[in-house]
């Protein structure tokens, strides 16, 4: 278990997977916050899935730590995934005015694992294709 | 009738968990009981943000509508200008704005009294369609 808010944080080989089971008070939430982007610098995680399907409710607060983690994750280099979500939450956030812009959610864990997958495959063959084609234009370069 | 305090952040959890249980004994479906539960939560956070303390006081309401009422009272700063307050995206720290708004959308009936420096009242109602 790591972390010291008092919501645990796993490691599971790349990723840290967090599951809120609790009515987070805001200072618990600005704690989780900490908690999570210090374990990604830490342990160089390259996902991470929170588990949200215990919330049972999402206020503007709630909404903009889990959407200000994300950000903060992705500079990172850190991809975060929202798991869970219940539909009233859901439905209550939008009618709120919350977007949760950018964060990406998954119905459940095994979806959002795939997802976090699927992103990471995706962002390591981005590089390979840049770094040949930086590579092509060196060849280029040096045959002139 | 029940009344909670708000005199610290902890507070804020308990006037919202305090109205969901008021809603869910009264009906009220699970869409509904998290609308209410997350305008109070906005509105308790106001009073503990903006004027420290005060009080949210939750009701049972039979006519001309069935359904719930919770006030929030507060001694605090008061709202200078409420029209402005209301409009979305508009906020006086580093909130994001979808306090009053947002709770507003997520009720039947909101009102809101308030005087700078005397303080604020905020009425929401929820109904109970039949």
């Amino acid at each position: 278990m790591l972390g010291i808010s008092s919501i645990p944080i796993l490691k599971l080989r790349d990723f840290l997977i967090v599951s809120i089971q609790i009515d987070l008070h805001d200072r618990m939430a600005e704690q989780l916050q900490q908690d999570i982007l210090e374990q990604i610098s830490q342990t160089q995680a390259k996902g991470v899935l929170i588990d949200i399907s215990a919330l049972e409710m999402v206020d503007s607060f709630i909404g903009r730590i889990l959407a200000d983690t994300a950000r903060m994750a992705s500079t990172l280099d850190s991809e975060i995934v929202i798991v869970g979500m219940q539909p009233a939450v859901a439905i209550t956030l939008i009618e709120l005015g919350l977007s949760l812009g950018g964060v990406r959610t998954a119905l459940n864990l095994d979806e959002g694992y795939e997802l976090l997958q699927q992103t990471l495959e995706e962002k390591a063959s981005e590089e390979q294709t840049s770094g040949e084609a930086l590579a092509e234009e060196a060849d280029e370069a040096g045959s002139d | 009738m029940r009344l909670v305090q708000i005199r610290e952040e902890q507070d804020i959890v308990r006037a919202r968990t305090t109205a969901k249980e008021a809603a869910c004994e009264l009906g009220f479906g699970l869409v509904d009981q998290t609308r209410i539960s997350t305008a109070v939560s906005e509105l308790a956070r106001n009073i503990f943000l903006y004027a420290g303390e005060g009080d949210a006081r939750i009701e049972e309401l039979e006519n001309p509508h069935a359904g719930l009422r919770i006030t929030f009272t507060d001694k605090g700063p008061g709202i200078e200008d409420v029209e402005l307050a209301m409009k979305d995206g508009w906020s006086s720290s580093k909130s994001m704005g979808k306090g009053l708004p947002g709770a507003k959308r997520l009720c039947d009936r909101m009102e809101i009294y308030s005087k700078p420096a005397q303080g604020t009242t905020v009425i929401i109602e929820k109904w109970l369609l039949q």
